[in-house]
């Protein structure tokens, strides 16, 4: 059991959550409520992360930050490493991945919100962020956890990606998932066996986990 | 679609904004509420610009003072009644929100409800409580969209007495959007009407129900004459009638349990009143009377005429047949009877407020 790169995977899960989650409750929520020309472009990028083999993806996001890029080589000069193979891309290649699997529940449960009640809101005197905060966020709740939950669980598993932009460094950029490959190449069944259990069990605890938060909330819906 | 209105009302009116669907009613709710922005408008209460296109100003909605009943209620779901009806109290302090919260509650008898959810409140529980939250607001205005399309005919009763009980006690001026002409007669005591998003007639309730020319509204409502009178005895009242003072003369009506000098208004439909030439005789009508016709009204989509009779200073309207008119040989300026059954006289309390003038010397 590679404890060390069981931490890499739940750090590399929870900060992809920290980034993710606000971006996706900002975006899904300006999706939901606004109308403007180049929508139907925009919320199609946000899908292809979805459809995108992993490998290709991460082909693109080494390309667009490797060490030859314009971008990459402004990362260096600030930050004096590389991006790729080194956690923060892993975090970077992370988010672009995950951003349909936050944007689109928490998009849907805006929507799902009606538009008298926003109204309802605004004519009782309370201020856009009163609304966000106290009537369009508690009902918006279960989208934000499903979002939150599905791009944990996600993370958890990626592999491709991870693999192309990580390049399995260990202490570093090998998370579980790469660990587990590691050692199946090696022929160790056994340690691999072990992880893989490890990471399911993760992945089930973490998907109860969804069901307890989004159920306790959910009920009392008029 | 374009809309062309102009109103104003002040404190105890209430303002029926009456026409068909798609007319544009809800649209003048929200721009007064400023959910909507018309292209142009001007939009003002008391001294404060609330919108004006000409000079760019806007006053968002959480800004006006506007308490907005909304027709299918938008009640925040995962709030109780109290805590929809708090939302609205931001402008008070808060020590006192929850208790005027409940004083609201109890304006509506919802006080026993308080801790419940949207979902566990009938249709007209949660009407009480989107009242009870737009009072909360201390609005300049208050705004009802459609108030009783959601509820059956029997809550429909009871709810109307209650908004016009609550706007007793209000201050401000109440506008309220229907399509079902009973609301207006109830409750209104002006009317707009509109039509594809035109003004097409704006006046005090009585003027308006007694304009012949209005003919479209005949097949939807019922078109017909409104005043107010009073309870001037039970004079015939052991019979179970009783006798209405109006400013033309007496109306023999059924009783409508209301004290002696209790101010009431009454309706009687076009459709129910006879002319006669002369005084009949051996008839079971209580009603005949004497008047002159001050208009005649054809309308060519159907053989009907709107015959509009002054009995004293009160105009009644008649609708007959255009045979019945030649026949009769109605004019204006002719003297003529209008005859009206004691059963076809609508009768209710008279609202506070109301704008129309009552019978001289009662």
């Amino acid at each position: 059991m590679d404890w060390t790169a069981l931490g890499v995977s739940l750090r590399l899960g929870i900060g992809t959550l920290l980034v993710l989650v606000p971006f996706g409750v900002w975006f899904g929520r300006l999706l939901a409520t606004r109308e403007f020309r180049g929508k139907l472009l925009v919320e199609a990028l946000v899908t292809v992360p979805l459809v995108l083999p992993p490998t290709v993806l991460g082909f693109y996001l080494l390309v667009t930050f490797g060490a030859r890029s314009p971008l990459g080589q402004a990362f260096q000069s600030l930050v004096g490493q590389s991006l790729p193979f080194s956690f923060e891309g892993l975090l970077l290649a992370s988010a672009i991945a995950n951003v349909p699997f936050v944007v689109q529940p928490i998009q849907r449960s805006f929507e799902a919100i009606p538009t008298d009640v926003r109204d309802a809101a605004a004519c009782c005197g309370l201020t856009p962020w009163q609304r966000f905060l106290r009537i369009e966020t508690p009902l918006a709740w279960p989208g934000i956890v499903t979002g939150a939950i599905l791009t944990f669980a996600h993370t958890l598993g990626e592999f491709g990606v991870i693999l192309m932009v990580g390049g399995n460094l260990p202490g570093e950029t090998r998370t579980l998932s790469i660990a587990i490959y590691d050692r199946m190449q090696a022929f160790d069944d056994r340690s691999a066996g072990v992880m893989a259990a490890t990471l399911l069990a993760v992945s089930v605890a973490t998907l109860m986990g969804a069901t307890v938060l989004t159920r306790g909330v959910g009920r009392g819906r008029g | 679609m374009p809309l062309d209105v102009e109103f104003s009302c002040g404190a105890g009116d209430v303002l029926a904004v009456f026409g068909p669907s798609g007319a544009g009613k809800t649209t003048i709710l929200r721009s007064i509420a400023g959910l909507y922005r018309p292209a142009a408008a001007s939009v003002r209460s008391g001294a404060q610009v609330w919108a004006d296109t000409a000079s760019g100003a806007f006053v968002p909605p959480h800004e006006r003072g506007v308490g907005l009943v909304f027709q299918e209620y938008a009640l925040f779901p995962h709030l109780t009644a109290l805590g929809n009806v708090m939302t609205a109290l931001g402008h008070r302090p808060r020590p006192e929100r929850r208790a005027r919260a409940r004083e609201l509650l109890a304006l509506v008898h919802l006080a026993e409800h308080a801790s419940r959810r949207p979902h566990e409140l009938s249709g007209g529980e949660r009407q009480r409580v989107a009242l009870a939250r737009a009072l909360a607001r201390d609005p300049a205005v208050l705004l009802l969209d459609e108030p009783f399309a959601a509820v059956d005919r029997s809550v429909r009763r009871r709810l109307q007495d209650e908004i016009d009980a609550v706007r007793r006690t209000l201050d401000a001026p109440l506008v309220l959007v229907t399509h079902d002409f009973d609301d207006v007669l109830r409750l209104a005591t002006h009317v707009l009407l509109l039509e594809h998003g035109r003004q097409v007639a704006l006046g005090p309730i009585a003027a308006l129900t007694g304009r012949p020319d209005l003919s479209w509204l005949r097949e939807a409502v019922g078109l017909g004459s409104v005043f107010q009178a009073v309870v001037s005895g039970g004079g015939a009242g052991g019979r179970g009638l009783a006798e209405l003072a109006f400013d033309g003369g007496v109306l023999v009506a059924s009783n409508p349990g209301v004290a002696a000098g209790t101010a009431v208004r009454v309706r009687i439909p076009a459709r129910e009143v006879i002319l006669a030439a002369r005084v009949p005789e051996g008839l079971s009508l209580h009603n005949v009377l004497p008047g002159t016709v001050s208009a005649v009204h054809p309308d060519p989509a159907f053989d009907h005429v709107m015959v509009q009779v002054a009995v004293g200073g009160t105009p009644l309207l008649a609708e007959v047949t255009r045979d019945a008119v030649d026949r009769l040989g109605i004019i204006e300026g002719a003297p003529i009877h209008a005859l009206v059954k004691s059963v076809s006289i609508d009768v209710q309390p008279a609202s506070a407020g109301s704008s129309m003038p009552l019978p001289s010397g009662s």
